[in-house]
């Protein structure tokens, strides 16, 4: 059952991640860039998530906890540069 | 106890997937700007947490505790409203610089904080940097 919830996890998860692809090349504003690589992010943290309970092994909790900072800090960065034309002043 | 432990786990997959499937279809739907952030701040963001959550239920019913999965989700609860207020400030900021953008939804324009203020994105952090030049 956890299999089969799993295989319909990472179809939705895909077309989520799809969908973003969408946003982010069709634009129109920065803003929406920068929201769909957000969520991009959010949703590969998902995709690693599955791939986790897939193989029942808690290495990869690692990976998503790295990419969630990552993530984080990127958008923040993106923003402060878009803002103030420097990250760190 | 096991079986519903497993069935707790794969709704809460499910219900994690379609959440996050629904917020970037908010992304992609919704009319404007302002609004789009909505998507996939809330309702991605909830689709994680019940992920996060069924990732733990299942280790737990497998009699591996870990609390790396808390600790995501505590880190993404609390990143989200703050990117998400980021990415508001870049738009308002390009929009006062003259960026081409989108006509306005059905809230109309963002309102001015004040008659004489205006939004923190133009202001100097401190008192002697200069005021914001980026993209003007």
């Amino acid at each position: 059952m956890i299999t089969v919830a799993l295989y319909i996890a990472a179809v939705a998860i895909a077309l989520a991640l799809l969908l973003n692809g969408w946003r982010l090349l069709k634009g129109p504003a920065l803003g929406d860039r920068i929201v769909a690589l957000d969520t991009m992010v959010i949703n590969v943290i998902g995709v690693i998530l599955l791939i986790g309970i897939a193989d029942g092994t808690a290495t990869y909790f690692e990976a998503a906890l790295l990419l969630a900072m990552v993530g984080f800090v990127s958008t923040i960065a993106y923003c402060k540069f878009v803002l103030r034309g420097d990250i760190v002043e | 106890m096991s079986a519903l432990l497993d069935i707790a786990v794969a709704a809460l997959l499910l219900l994690g997937a379609a959440f996050v499937l629904i917020g970037s279809w908010g992304l992609v739907r919704l009319p404007t700007t302002m609004e789009r952030l909505h998507g996939p701040t809330k309702a991605t963001t909830l689709g994680l947490g019940a992920l996060l959550l069924a990732s733990v239920l299942f280790f737990q019913s497998r009699g591996i505790w870990s609390a790396h999965e808390l600790l995501i989700s505590l880190f993404l609860f609390i990143t989200a409203p703050i990117s998400a207020n980021m990415i508001a400030k870049v738009h308002l900021h390009r929009r006062r610089t003259g960026a081409k953008v989108e006509p306005d939804g059905i809230a109309g324009e963002p309102p001015r904080p004040s008659e004489d203020g205006d939004w923190a994105t133009f202001e100097a952090p401190q008192q002697d940097t200069q005021a914001s030049t980026a993209n003007s």
